[in-house]
């Protein structure tokens, strides 16, 4: 029902009573009223502003939010109100439409915000009353528009980040799209480039007149009839390019029911048919008026330069818009020239020798004098002609002039939308490594966290480091989520560096592999705590020393040859650690008086090495000496699970 | 005579014109052919699916959460989708923020569909709390929650299903693992958790044999308890 009938709902219940004496049966009785007829005084807080209103008007619109029971869901008991944690100038608009009944849409924000308002008080757009709804949509579309060049810069700023998984067809269509992603594709956009306007050229050439050798009667051929088999060969050359080069499209089109519908697919197909057609028909007279169509349709390959011209699309896009517009200049300008040819035509029929024979003939005098061409080649000679004439071309001018400013408005309009977007471009690739950057900011942070300690259970050790304890909580629930994922699957987030050197140490020694498979050990779905990773604490010893990344690899061999360890070369020791996980990597514990960024992990000898829950006092990153100096009192006797691993 | 002759081919040039621009115009109409690119100018606007939920009472019967546990989840939600629904791209959208560095849309999608009981291809408020409900207050009905989530279609779980699963687990970790993650590591997990579960070795694990495996095991149940507090 419409919300204010129900206000009036007295009124017809009134007109009831009328109806008493002519009922034949008992009317039915009166549902129960409620016992609180009263209206009670709403209060909603939105963001610290108070907002008062009936219940009844809320209650007018019942598909909404604050009509409906949602409402309840932000009702706070204590004060006695509802709260909402949103823009308060936007709920002014909200609020009035349930006053009044009509929404309206204001000036000066953003139409995004307002929408988002909408959408989240349950309000549908098309509410949006008819003195506003204009410029709501006008402000609408051109939002759309400006998303929509971004999502398109966005996909081809993220062309090069393509999976290294994908097939050729998806690599080909790639290279298409984005010639600049490949020096292939780079190479290929600029050959068909070349042949386009190869071809059109030749269209062109082949029909100037060239000097032929003198011959009886001496007349000019056009070039195409002189040097027929020139141009063949390349028309045939340009028309396999062209061909190969949509079949390899059609083949790597993601789906090629859509590609085959869409406009440059029908260029190019236009583009390459009618030489086909020219081969299959044989010359004969019949015909040959259909192959003068076709060599006209040659020229439509001008029109597959718009794959390689931003300008030449931003045109047909601006005609597409202007549809309409041009739509109705021809029409206009159709009914014109008809009124104005007829009249001419009538009015000089009398005269001898007049140009003007028919109806048609007289278009011609109309479209010229319309488009104050003038021509000249047909003029009238009677007064009335000449009346008709001058009020033709006055005419010619209005009607052409008013359509135009709507197309050269759109033109401007899309043209500077296009320039914005050469900037945005630019700007996106900042965005995109500022997201980057974010990405692999939340993995540091758990990175950070792993490598201050955080992942020990709290119990065990009192010093945790400062940063651990100060999440907040969210970080918390997230850190845990991720700990929780690499349980699951056994392995750890690493970061970059050390993936790459343990990628190298994979390649390295074949043996890896087969220590990374995690097939010894008992597996579960939800298996938290299980004993699936007892190298955990060489592991992460390795990835501490990598995660300070202060020192360089050459450091490592210094370091090897100072404290004559006795291990695998160096530059296998990153593979010797990953293979041999349970046997112990016999560093020499002398080596501890390095205090160059040497950090060892002791593990106290009481534990097993499954449970190992190595206490890193004062988290990775602090000083290298103070962890030195742990190990030299923790563990005096060479453990063989004691590790100690001098950072790369 | 030849300026006639060629007159009457143009003519003909221009009527085949006429005549294929006027049938493409046809075909357009029809539908048949997309002249536009983007389709910005559209001005379809999509319906937006607008969901309100239950009554704040009936919701409260119905789950295991109190008044203002259930204002507060709602709130969040509201606030993260003012239709009320939540559509299979925002989850993985939100699921990609959670594990920047693997691809979580797999697994996303496995975990949408758990969620989306009624498979009506959006996650509404009541659904979301029903699934809360489940995960964050009981036990058995966890055990049960996961079989569905790891069962597509059938009551059973199949080693496909199952390697469906643990490759779009692992795909979230992403490429920077220790260590190396190993292209099989997804097959051996499946052999593992079928050795365990498959008691029969029937070569599929049905509800009884899991959630029996799984009472079992130790780790899980003590696991269990982890997600107790999530609010």
């Amino acid at each position: 029902m419409a919300a204010g009938v129900a206000t009036w709902l007295p009124f017809a219940r009134a007109a009831a009573v009328g109806w008493l004496p002519l009922a034949q049966q008992r009317l039915p009785p009166a549902p129960g009223v409620k016992a609180s007829r009263g209206d009670e005084v709403l209060v909603v807080n939105v963001s610290g502003r108070r907002f008062e209103t009936w219940k009844n008007t809320l209650d007018r619109y019942p598909d909404t939010l604050l009509g409906s029971s949602e409402k309840e869901f932000f009702y706070d008991a204590d004060s006695g109100e509802y709260f909402f944690d949103r823009d308060p100038d936007m709920f002014r608009h909200v609020l009035n439409f349930y006053r009044t009944g009509r929404l309206h849409c204001p000036r000066q924000e953003c139409i995004q915000a307002f929408d988002e308002e909408l959408a989240f008080y349950g309000l549908v757009p098309e509410l949006v009353g008819d003195c506003c709804l204009e410029e709501y949509r006008d402000r609408k579309k051109e939002n759309a528009e400006r998303l929509a060049e971004d999502e398109e810069a966005e996909q081809a700023g993220d062309g090069p980040s393509l999976p290294a998984g994908s097939s050729l067809r998806q690599q080909l269509w790639r290279a298409f799209e984005n010639p600049h992603t490949s020096t292939a594709a780079l190479v290929f956009y600029y050959v068909t480039g070349f042949f386009i306007a190869v071809s059109v050229i030749a269209n062109v050439v082949e029909t100037i007149p060239c000097h032929g050798p003198a011959r009886r009667p001496p007349r000019e051929q056009p070039c195409g009839e002189r040097f027929p088999l020139a141009f063949f060969c390349m028309d045939t050359a340009c028309v396999l390019i062209f061909t190969g080069e949509y079949l390899l499209r059609l083949f790597a089109a993601p789906s090629r029911c859509r590609f085959l519908r869409s406009v440059m697919s029908l260029i190019d197909v236009v583009a390459i048919l009618p030489y086909y057609i020219g081969l299959l028909v044989p010359k004969n007279e019949d015909v040959s008026g259909a192959f003068v169509t076709l060599r006209v349709f040659r020229v439509f390959r001008i029109f597959k330069f718009s794959r390689h011209s931003q300008g030449l699309r931003i045109l047909g896009y601006t005609l597409k818009s202007c549809a309409s517009e041009l739509g109705f200049l021809l029409f206009s300008l159709t009914m014109a020239i008809i009124i104005f040819a007829t009249v001419m035509f009538y009015a000089e029929k009398g005269t001898n020798k007049t140009n003007f024979t028919s109806i048609p003939a007289a278009f011609w005098y109309t479209i010229v004098t319309m488009t104050t061409l003038g021509y000249g080649d047909m003029v009238p000679s009677t007064i009335a002609g000449k009346i008709f004439g001058s009020i033709c071309s006055l005419s010619g001018v209005l009607v052409i002039a008013l359509p135009v400013p709507v197309i050269v408005s759109n033109f401007s309009r899309i043209y500077h939308q296009n320039q914005r977007a050469d900037k945005r471009r630019a700007q996106q690739k900042v965005r995109l490594a500022r997201i980057r950057l974010a990405k692999s900011g939340t993995t540091n942070a758990f990175l950070q966290y792993k490598q201050n300690g955080g992942l020990e259970d709290s119990s065990s050790g009192g010093e945790q480091a400062l940063c651990v304890r100060n999440r907040s909580a969210f970080e918390q629930q997230h850190h845990h989520l991720l700990h929780c994922l690499e349980k699951t699957t056994c392995h750890e987030f690493t970061d970059e560096l050390t993936f790459s050197e343990a990628l190298g140490a994979v390649s390295l020694g074949g043996r890896t592999s087969r220590s990374t498979s995690v097939s010894s050990q008992p597996v579960g779905p939800g298996s938290l705590l299980s004993s699936c990773c007892p190298r955990r604490a060489k592991r992460r010893a390795i990835r501490l020393a990598n995660s300070t990344a202060s020192v360089s690899h050459g450091s490592m061999q210094e370091l090897d040859t100072l404290a004559g360890l006795q291990r695998s070369p160096a530059p296998q020791s990153r593979s010797s650690l990953n293979a041999k996980p349970h046997d112990s990597l016999d560093l020499n514990c002398d080596s501890r008086d390095f205090v160059a960024a040497i950090i060892s992990i002791p593990t106290p000898p009481a534990n097993t090495p499954d449970e190992s829950q190595p206490s890193s006092p004062g988290g990775g990153g602090s000083g290298a000496s103070s962890t030195l100096r742990n190990s030299s009192l923790g563990t005096p006797c060479l453990l063989p699970k004691t590790v100690k691993i001098s950072s790369l | 005579m030849l300026t006639l002759e060629w007159e009457s081919e143009g003519l003909q040039t221009v009527g085949i014109v006429v005549i294929i621009c006027a049938s493409l115009k046809l075909l357009h109409l029809l539908g048949l052919i997309d002249f536009s690119e983007d389709n910005v100018e559209d001005e379809l606007e999509m319906a937006t699916v607008r969901h309100r939920p239950e009554a704040l009472e009936l919701l409260e019967a119905q789950s295991k959460f109190t008044k203002k546990e259930l204002q507060i989840l709602y709130r969040g939600f509201k606030n993260e989708c003012p239709s009320g629904v939540v559509n299979e791209d925002t989850f993985k959208e939100i699921y990609s923020q959670f594990f920047p560095q693997g691809d979580s849309t797999t697994y996303a999608h496995f975990l949408f569909n758990a969620f989306d009981t009624d498979h009506n291809g959006a996650v509404s408020f009541e659904d979301f709390i029903k699934g809360l409900s489940i995960l964050l207050r009981g036990t058995v009905q966890e055990l049960n929650w996961a079989f569905n989530l790891y069962d597509i279609n059938d009551g059973y779980i199949t080693k496909e299903e199952m390697l469906d699963i643990m490759k779009a687990i692992y795909d979230m970790m992403g490429k920077c693992t220790y260590p190396v993650l190993k292209e099989d590591a997804p097959r051996q997990h499946v052999e593992t958790f079928f050795q365990k579960m498959d008691k029969n070795k029937d070569g599929v694990v049905t509800i009884d044999e899991f959630i029996e495996s799984c009472q079992k095991d130790e780790n899980i149940m003590r696991s269990m308890q982890l997600f107790e507090n999530v609010i």
